[in-house]
């Protein structure tokens, strides 16, 4: 791989140690890929947050990192394992908390912005199209790369942080547009309605070609939210960075030839998977991907005057939820009983054990409450869920 | 004595005793970063530990955690000496760069056998074998 004389430099340690284990990192990755040299990015999005899945050997690796590591670019931050102020009330522990609180003044003190979000886009870190970029967080990606136009690989947290501080990553993979074309059409032969039937077809899709980019057809219309949970669902079953949907993402493409169909019958069945028998709902939860300020709006229309019966989350962007405070929603949300968990996941929550059948709008959301949680899923749609909660 | 040239993903040179597999290695889960025991159940070298041996295996696989596991071993002094693939991928190529543990690959591992005392040269991406 090519390096100019400023890259070599950054290699060599002339620019402190966290450069030069980010440049270790990024010059590898770019030889084991075959990239040719390294390009600019211009934002940064980091997994890898939560105290549950880092331990104490990622909160060293990043404290060592922090000694004098600052970020060049735009960076914002994943979910924490929990909510930065109200932690309590949701069950989390003391000793979780301080561990939790040290991982993000690491990350603070690198200069990354706490936003603690799986949505940066919703929140300000919104790249335009074209624009080459080093994102970790697989929904994130997908819809950066579909839904915006920009250009990343699905990073890993430590790729992601390299990046951030070097503002650069190796020109591989979907940074070439030869990469991002479809691989295989998809036409889908029914209407797509709500977050999770949208959840359910990204679980069709990625389970049938695994993370080849797809050219989708048959979509009439999707809302973000709608897109959101589909890139969340595809990346998640299948592993995709990239998908075409017609006449609504950006990304021109030729049309492959190879088809499959997607009918009703599949998309009945994988949430037939996703709503299991013997599952007595005990935990209720919205906001995978995170909540927008628009999900929170009906959320807020359909639990007026309501009380919930069971445990019920909201978990969102804590930017979102501010909005929230100042229109109103939160108190009339909270007056009902359910809670807002900003800055936090139900995927990355230290929760395992705690609950026996999730109930959620999200196809994502019920792969790692089954594979990470040990818990049951029942996937409704959003006004079935306030019902559900209500009972 | 035989010599063989792969490619170098983590600097540094060490010698040790191999312990090979024909199977990948999750870091997250699959081994318990306390002792350096492979755990994961079924595997070639359940029960088996890597600790202060070279571990020869064709590639990593699993979550992207697994790379601070590595880091995690280095520090408690239960990692590998040294990491020898067939084919490496991030895991293990970040994971090795961040621990500072000497890593290779582009390497036949099948010509490796267990026990067998080998030096990896990672800064000129070269493997010995005694």
């Amino acid at each position: 791989m090519h390096l100019t004389e400023q890259e070599k430099e950054m290699l060599n340690g002339a620019k402190g140690n966290a450069v030069k284990k980010s440049m270790e990192i990024l010059v590898a990755l770019g030889e084991i890929y075959g990239a040719k040299k390294l390009i600019d990015v211009t934002s940064v999005q980091i997994a890898g947050v939560s105290y549950d899945n880092l331990g104490d050997a990622g909160l060293e690796f990043l404290s060592e990192m922090a000694k004098d590591g600052k970020t060049k670019v735009l960076t914002t931050l994943n979910p924490a394992g929990m909510d930065m102020e109200n932690y309590a009330t949701l069950g989390i522990s003391e000793e979780f908390a301080i561990k939790q609180k040290l991982v993000i003044e690491a990350f603070t003190k690198m200069g990354v912005i706490p936003t603690c979000t799986c949505t940066p886009y919703l929140i300000g870190n919104n790249p335009h199209y074209g624009e080459n970029i080093a994102w970790s967080e697989s929904s994130a990606v997908a819809y950066a790369n579909s839904v915006l136009g920009a250009k990343t690989n699905r990073e890993g947290g430590p790729s992601a942080l390299a990046s951030a501080l070097t503002g650069k990553t190796p020109e591989y993979g979907m940074h070439l547009d030869e990469n991002r074309n479809a691989k295989i059409k998809i036409k889908v032969e029914c209407e797509i309605k709500g977050t999770h039937e949208f959840g359910a077809l990204g679980k069709v899709i990625g389970e049938k070609v695994k993370s080849k980019p797809t050219y989708i057809a048959g979509i009439k219309k999707a809302t973000i939210e709608e897109l959101k949970s589909f890139s969340a669902s595809i990346a998640t079953y299948g592993g995709a960075a990239i998908f075409h949907m017609e006449g609504i993402t950006p990304n021109k493409t030729p049309i492959p030839n190879e088809e499959i169909i997607i009918t009703k019958n599949e998309i009945e069945k994988a949430i037939k998977e996703m709503r299991m028998d013997d599952c007595e709902i005990d935990f209720i939860s919205v906001g995978c991907p995170h909540a927008s300020i628009n999900e929170i709006a009906k959320l807020a229309e359909l639990l007026t005057g309501k009380k919930v019966t069971k445990e019920f989350w909201i978990t969102t962007a804590r930017p979102t939820k501010k909005i929230a405070d100042s229109a109103g929603y939160t108190k009339i949300i909270e007056n009902a009983g359910a809670k807002f968990a900003a800055d936090t996941c139900c995927v990355v929550a230290p929760i395992k054990g705690r609950f026996k059948c999730l109930a959620t709008d999200s196809a994502k959301g019920c792969y790692y409450a089954y594979s990470k949680n040990q818990s049951k899923t029942k996937i409704l749609p959003l006004e079935k869920l306030v019902e559900e909660a209500c009972e | 004595m035989r010599e063989m040239i792969g490619r170098k993903i983590a600097n540094g040179k060490i010698s040790g005793e191999a312990l090979v597999t024909t199977q990948g290695i999750s870091f997250f889960g699959g081994v318990d970063p306390a002792t350096g025991i492979i755990t994961e159940k079924g595997h070639e070298l359940e029960g088996q530990s890597i600790k202060d041996k070279i571990l020869v295996f064709p590639q990593g696989k699993g979550s992207t955690v697994g790379s601070y596991a590595l880091y995690r071993m280095k520090k408690q002094n239960t990692a590998p000496l040294a990491l020898v693939n067939k084919e490496c991928e991030t895991i293990v190529a970040v994971g090795a760069i961040i621990s500072e543990i000497p890593c290779i690959d582009k390497i036949d591992i099948s010509q490796i056998k267990n026990g067998q005392k080998i030096t990896v040269g990672a800064t000129k991406a070269k493997i010995i074998i005694e």
